[in-house]
């Protein structure tokens, strides 16, 4: 019998003699002295503090005595670039969730998905946890110590290049900009996918500078959006949908503001507006021109030419009703309409009289507004001719999203020298010499711009999980020689910034404690009052009308591929296509029935040599002629969720049609793709499901009272009403509001610890929101209505579900709520069986997965369930009790608005209403009293908790002959 | 051509036999035939789909419910199919034993014994699934109602806890019934077993019978009183089943007809399934005189009148449909007609409506071959009229954005396959060991014959 002691003498390797280990050392008094200097030295110098820098919790905060209880932070996350303010939950200091700051500008208190979800990318195990040359890990000292040595190749800096996306971190820009002061051959290039290059660029068409217009929705009466999409994903749209939802309530139907929208690809913009005109993307141009003629002082004549086709009446509406609201009205291009369209939409609103009432246009926010395309494009060529010696990517993944004619990936892997700085190990590490693991923006400080040039102060509300380094530390190696702590360079700026007039440290705390930098709106909206010149026409669109186009759009829950490895966006149904963890080749059905495509059917899509395979998916209201594919798929080096999952589109991509491709080539190879769509049928079969109604049928019911929808609903009961003294809550849901965004979906999933299926699983049918976004489709499949229904648990006074429970896991507690008791339940499924509504959510498997630091995510005071139990919507009762041990406190009773649930906070239009019922004060009651509110599937008596408004439409008397037409119903998966 | 009227005159013992003819006959197929070949076969298929069945139950321990092709809205789908199916089958057995013992139809005689036995081994199979079924099938005796540290009763509201006082009761009370009309027997085994062992186990089992006149008048009338008790859980087992579906609100379920609609169905396929037993055991081991034409014929006739019974209830449940105007109730008729499951619904509609007309011929009902075959197919349309029934409601009801199709995996087949394995395999060993046909009624049946004939 041979023991080996370890690998290495397994492997035969000599192990080193026993003995030397076991001979006893003997020191002289002298050697132990002189050995022991160094760690005594070292002893006594690690006796200093660690350098505090301190965080500040958000404005009513709790004091000190919250042990236990969460404690929030104003903080920032951006997306593309831009900041939404947020309120980071950090329990016992972990990051938990993410709220919206109420008193930032572009929130408002709710925020998009991509915020909700940081929180998962923070916790993500599948993030860089070293940093890494050559693949190898390595250190941050050996990194700075390269980085130097490569500046010194050269006396100002010449070779050196830095890569980023967009900056609007002023910190950042000041840096940069200091680094180029100091180092004039040093060059700044930007690059990312999702940019405002056109935005930009239609400014110095119109105005001879780059400009960014903002928009005041709130007192739009008409707005119209050209491919625009206000709501979903430009940059301010949290706020924009807000003020929208302001703008349209059904209690004030009356006054509600009409919306417009003409686009190709269907967007939830389209979905909210009264009136949507179904155009190919490259069309829209044609549209703005049309629409400018008949707007701008001599047009007029020209339009009259125009023969009549299927937008003129579209046309016609949307002239007059905005000629009729001038100074009220607003028009939007989207950020993918080419400059032209912008200058002709400058030029409209300013003809409209819309500037500085609707619409002001002001310096663009992001730092630099040089065309990214063509940043990246001079950083390509200049890296293929050699110029480039040492490259530095701050972010952003120019491998895997660059245009492919840069040929970006191989180009970097042609330098000697390069370094990327990113929160993942992704394709673009893979391509450089350098991973440097970058620390989260909740692990960080920084500072970031709001779309309305607001800046917030980026908090770190926990320690670097891995080493991380933020980009101004990196940038710090180049400026002070050694690595300054991100702290002190975010704080040394501002305090530049501030001057020396007043407190800083006011100033600072201030800004720390709610979340923005009160600086004198210096960086905000700068009004323009010059008119715009006179615009030129956009470029007609050389092509047939019968050449397909294709569209690359950012992906709706991926972005431009950044959150590929983000499960709960991966998961997140699509707003519209409802399709999960896979994109799309989206066509209309008219389309599909030409092409005898079919759902799921695999197809070619080709433009030249390069073509990628990309299943089917019929989108009613998708343009005929035309492809929609979303970036952000078939990433290679995402993690272990993102990698491979969907078809990587921006092998189509280039900065040639900037993703809108004239004419691909659009062939069936044969063969499926299976699609984890969450909802397989659109159609309400005639049921009253989602309701809508007319704006007038609305104004009515606001004057002289109508009767009230709900006023049949109860029917009898044999058993007594249950007399609730003490709360009784309930919710309702405006499904007017409602703009289909999701993030209540994803609020839900981070606040309740709800796990992640896979794509297996949602094909199944197993996904596990616990509400979960219905869409459906009235009128035409060609240009159908599309109707918003969130279903939470209605949690009903004679709840199904309770009574076939055999174990009483499922009960009814004395506030009304139907709860589930997840360490009772057995599993036999007949209350989801019995669940009209089918919320019940089944654990058929272990879904949770358990890893150190996924298991710091979730919400300590949420149960996570085990395999075999049930589980749904508890109308977030750990936030119900959390208020109530605080009123206890104070010997109250809780207050409305004490309770937010999450799906409410999260809500940018504030479309769900959560609160007491027997609270006459109460903003739920309010609601719920209106004569248009009414509960879903009335006629089974189940007398749900959840009600709802009905959908408010303000349709226009010219257009609305020809919309809601009978028409085939819009077909769905089934 | 078969005579009707000939048909129905077949004696239900053919033949003249003595009681120790009788005994032959009977205890010789435990005690001293040699194995048959048929035997080994039917033994070594089903061997194995037991073992397929405890691979599945395993892998189900393991992994949970969703290596099943459940989802969410068809939450139940093929172990609730597979429990309703198994407990119907079970049926027919205290059918035959009890109520029609009560209604002193002799030719019950030779099939009731190896129809009781059907009947445990069915409840058994029905019994696991549900548990099987359970998300956390380790926590299924919190079902049972049972004094507990949490002072915590189940849900008395819920159908599924009706089921375990149904189940329960109906499987206590037909093991009891088998048991009891074995005694008898059991002591005629232990009388000629030659091996000692043999002796000793049939020996324990007898209860110290001596087959005296005062055991005979306590036998007879226990076992009345007995069958007097398991007759009314004929009609109340499986209608406590169906309201596992008539109280839920899910259109397809939520209907009075169920009870009466799914005690027909269920006796109609326990006859079935019994005459699938009794085809081949007759031929296997030479009964054709003890389980006679008459027997087949009269099963047969039984099956018919359930076929027109479930007959006549799919047509009520399409007329209620209409005539309630229930715009769920229409719509959910329409979709198991005309959606994903409409093959399902039209093969429940040739199994259990069409093919099963043939037996109004005598030739059909007098060919072993064409009941057998009949037999099988309505087994088959039984087990598919329940997952009709289940599935085809489940996967669209109230809200058009949560239908999903449910489609059955590997293991849902494992498990089906498994059962029924696991089902034969038990009725194998039970004729290999217990007497199949009960030899003490026999001999007082031959004993009648001769009387008659005296």
């Amino acid at each position: 019998m041979q023991f080996w002691r370890g690998l290495d003498e397994l492997d035969g390797v000599a192990a080193p003699p026993v003995a030397a280990a076991t001979t006893p050392l003997a020191f002289a008094r002298r050697d132990f002295i002189k050995l022991m200097a160094a760690p005594l030295a070292l002893a006594a110098g690690g006796c200093g503090r660690v350098p505090l820098e301190k965080i500040v919790p958000y404005r009513d905060g709790p004091a000190q005595d919250g042990y236990g209880k969460p404690v929030f932070y104003a903080s920032a996350i951006a997306r593309d670039g831009y900041g939404c303010g947020v309120l980071v939950e950090t329990n016992m200091g972990r990051p938990t969730k993410i709220e919206g700051n109420p008193s930032h500008p572009a929130s408002l208190g709710a925020t998009d998905i991509f915020a909700q979800a940081a929180v998962l990318e923070l916790w993500d195990p599948d993030r860089a946890n070293t940093h890494a040359r050559q693949g190898a890990i390595d250190t941050w000292s050996r990194f700075a110590g390269e980085l130097q040595s490569r500046l010194r190749e050269s006396h100002d800096g010449s070779g050196l290049r830095i890569l980023t996306e967009t900056v609007t971190s002023p910190t950042l820009h000041d840096q940069l900009r200091a680094l180029l002061a100091r180092y004039p051959g040093a060059r700044w290039h930007q690059w990312q996918p999702v940019n405002r290059d056109n935005v930009h660029a239609g400014g110095v068409l119109a105005f001879g500078e780059a400009v960014e217009p903002r928009y005041r929705f709130a007192d739009a009466r008409v707005i119209v959006a050209l491919d625009a999409d206000i709501v979903g994903s430009m940059p301010g749209c949290v706020r924009y949908a807000r003020e929208i939802a302001d703008a349209r309530r059904s209690e004030r139907a009356s006054q509600m503001s009409r919306i417009y929208a003409a686009e190709g690809s269907p967007s939830l913009t389209g979905a909210l507006a009264d009136h949507r005109l179904v155009v190919r993307t490259g069309d829209v141009a044609a549209l703005a021109q049309r629409l400018a003629d008949r707007l701008l002082a001599h047009g007029a004549g020209q339009a009259a030419a125009a023969p009549p086709d299927a937008a003129s009446s579209w046309i016609d509406a949307v002239a007059a009703d905005l000629a009729q609201h001038r100074g009220a009205s607003v028009v939007v291009a989207g950020d993918r309409q080419p400059p032209a369209v912008h200058a002709l939409v400058h030029a409209i609103n300013h003809a409209l009289g819309n500037d500085a009432t609707t619409v002001m246009v002001a310096a663009p926010v992001a730092f630099a507004a040089d065309s990214h395309f063509e940043s990246l494009r001079t950083l390509a060529a200049d890296i293929g001719a050699g110029r480039v010696a040492a490259l530095l990517v701050l972010g952003g993944n120019p491998a895997y999203n660059a245009p492919r004619d840069f040929d970006f990936d191989a180009a970097l892997r042609k330098l000697r020298w390069s370094a990327h700085v990113a929160t993942y190990n992704d394709e673009t590490s893979a391509a450089c010499t350098w991973h440097v693991a970058a620390a989260h923006a909740l692990e960080s400080w920084g500072d970031i711009r709001a779309f309305d040039g607001s800046v917030t102060i980026q908090q770190p509300c926990i320690a670097p999980l891995y080493d991380g380094k933020s980009a101004h530390e990196v940038l710090s190696v180049l400026l002070d020689g050694n690595p300054q702590p991100g702290y002190g360079i975010t704080r040394a700026y501002w305090q530049r910034a501030h001057g020396d007039g007043g407190d800083f440290e006011k100033f600072w705390q201030n800004a720390l404690w709610q979340g923005i930098v009160d600086d004198g709106a210096a960086a905000r909206a700068v009004a323009r009052a010059a008119a715009p010149r006179a615009a030129a026409s956009p470029m007609p669109v050389a092509r047939r009308s019968d050449d397909v186009e294709l569209l690359l759009a950012p992906d709706p829950t991926l972005g431009d591929g950044r959150h590929a490895n983000n499960a709960w966006l991966q998961e997140l149904p699509k707003p519209l296509t409802t399709l999960t963890w896979d994109n799309a080749a989206l066509v209309s059905p008219a389309f599909a029935a030409w092409r005898g495509l079919d759902n799921e059917d695999v197809v070619e899509l080709r433009i030249g040599d390069n073509a990628v395979r990309a299943p089917v998916w019929i989108l009613p209201g998708h343009a005929d002629n035309a492809v929609t594919l979303h970036l952000g798929f078939g990433r290679t080096r995402a993690g272990s969720v993102g990698n491979g999952v969907g078809v990587d589109a921006y092998r189509l991509f280039d900065s040639a049609t900037r993703g809108l491709v004239a004419s691909v080539g659009v062939t069936k190879v044969g063969g499926k793709h299976r699609l984890a769509a969450a909802q397989s049928h659109a159609r309400m079969e005639g049921r009253d499901l989602a309701r809508m109604i007319g704006k007038d049928d609305a104004a009515r019911c606001e004057s002289t009272g109508c009767a009230p929808a709900h006023a049949n609903d109860p029917k009898a009961s044999l058993y007594p009403a249950f007399p609730y003294d003490g709360y009784k809550w309930g919710m309702s849901i405006d499904q007017g509001s409602c703009i289909g965004c999701a993030a209540c979906t994803i609020a839900c999933q981070a606040e309740n610890n709800i796990p992640v299926v896979g794509r297996d699983e949602v094909l199944l049918g197993r996904e596990m929101h616990w509400i979960r976004v219905d869409r459906y489709y009235t009128g035409s499949r060609d240009a159908p209505r599309t109707l918003f229904q969130p279903v939470p648990c209605m949690q009903c006074e004679h709840a199904p579900c309770e009574v076939v429970c055999p174990v009483e896991a499922s009960v009814h507690d004395a506030e009304g709520l139907n709860v589930q008791v997840y360490n009772r339940c057995v599993g036999t499924r007949f209350c989801s069986n019995n669940c009209p509504y089918k919320v019940r959510r089944f654990n058929w498997i272990a879904y949770t997965r358990s890893a150190p630091s996924l298991d710091a995510q979730r919400n300590p005071q949420v149960t996570v369930r085990m395999r075999g139990v049930m589980e749904k919507c508890s109308y977030c009762i750990q936030r119900i009790e959390r208020a109530r041990i605080d009123a206890d406190r104070g010997n109250r009773r809780i207050a409305d608005g004490d309770v937010v649930t999450a799906c409410q906070a999260v809500c940018p239009t504030q479309a769900i209403v959560f609160g007491d019922l027997n609270d006459p004060r109460s903003q739920v009651v309010a609601r719920k009293a209106s004569p248009l509110d009414y509960t879903l599937l009335a006629e089974l008596n189940t007398r749900p908790r959840t009600s709802y408004l009905p959908k408010v439409l303000n349709a226009s008397a010219e257009l609305a002959d020809d919309e809601g037409a009978a028409g085939a119903e819009p077909r769905g998966r089934s | 051509m078969t005579d009707e009227a000939a048909l129905a005159a077949t004696p239900v013992l053919l033949g003249r036999y003595t009681d120790a003819s009788i005994t032959d006959r009977i205890a010789d197929i435990v005690l001293a035939r040699p194995v048959h070949w048929g035997w080994i076969a039917a033994a070594m298929v089903s061997g194995a789909l037991t073992l397929l069945f405890v691979v599945a139950i395993s892998y189900l321990f393991a992994k949970g419910v969703g290596i099943w092709g459940n989802n969410q809205p068809v939450a139940w789908a093929f172990a609730i199919t597979n429990f309703v199916w198994w407990v119907g089958i079970g049926h027919a057995g205290t059918f035959i034993s009890a109520f029609l013992l009560l209604l002193r139809q002799r030719w019950r005689t030779s099939i009731n014994r190896f129809a009781e036995a059907m009947t445990i081994f069915a409840v058994a199979m029905a019994g696991l699934m549900p548990i099987l079924h359970l998300g956390r099938p380790w926590f299924f005796y919190w079902l049972i109602p049972y004094p507990n540290i949490m002072n915590l009763w189940p849900q008395w509201r819920s159908p599924l806890m009706w089921d375990i006082f149904a189940i329960g009761t109906y499987i206590i009370v037909s093991l009891l019934f088998w048991y009891m009309g074995l005694i008898a027997d059991l002591a005629t085994l232990r009388d000629r077993a030659r091996k000692r062992w043999q002796q000793v186990a049939y020996g324990l089992a007898a209860l110290g019978w001596r087959g005296d006149a005062r055991h005979w008048a306590r036998f007879d009338s226990a076992y009345l009183l007995m069958a007097g008790l398991a007759t009314p859980l004929v009609i109340s087992v499986h209608s406590v089943v169906s309201l596992d579906f008539a109280i839920g609100n899910t259109p397809g379920w939520h209907s009075t007809i169920f009870p009466p609609y799914f005690v027909a169905g269920a006796l109609f396929s326990g006859f079935a399934m019994a005459l699938t037993l009794a085809i081949p055991m007759r031929r296997i081991f030479r009964l054709k005189a003890f389980i006679t034409a008459r027997h087949l014929d009269n099963m047969a006739k039984l099956m018919l009148v359930c076929c027109l019974i479930v007959t006549y209830s799919y047509a009520t449940e399409i007329f209620m449909a209409y005539y309630s105007a229930d715009r769920y109730e229409i719509a959910m008729t329409v979709n198991r007609m005309q959606g994903p499951y409409a093959p399902v619904y039209w093969s429940v509609v040739l199994c259990n409506v069409i093919v099963p007309q043939a037996l109004w011929s005598a030739n059909v009902r007098a060919s072993t071959v064409s009941l057998f075959v009949i037999a099988i197919v309505v087994n088959i349309g039984m087990w598919l009229e329940r997952f009709m029934i289940i599935v085809s409601s489940l996967n669209r009801d109230f809200l058009p954005s949560s239908w999903h199709v449910y489609a059955p995996t590997f293991w849902d087949l494992a498990t089906l396959a498994g059962s029924i394995g696991t089902f034969a395999l038990l009725f194998l060993l039970f004729v290999r060991v217990l007497p199949a046909i009960s030899i003490a009624e026999m001999r007082k049946l031959a004993r009648d014959k001769e009387a008659a004939r005296a």
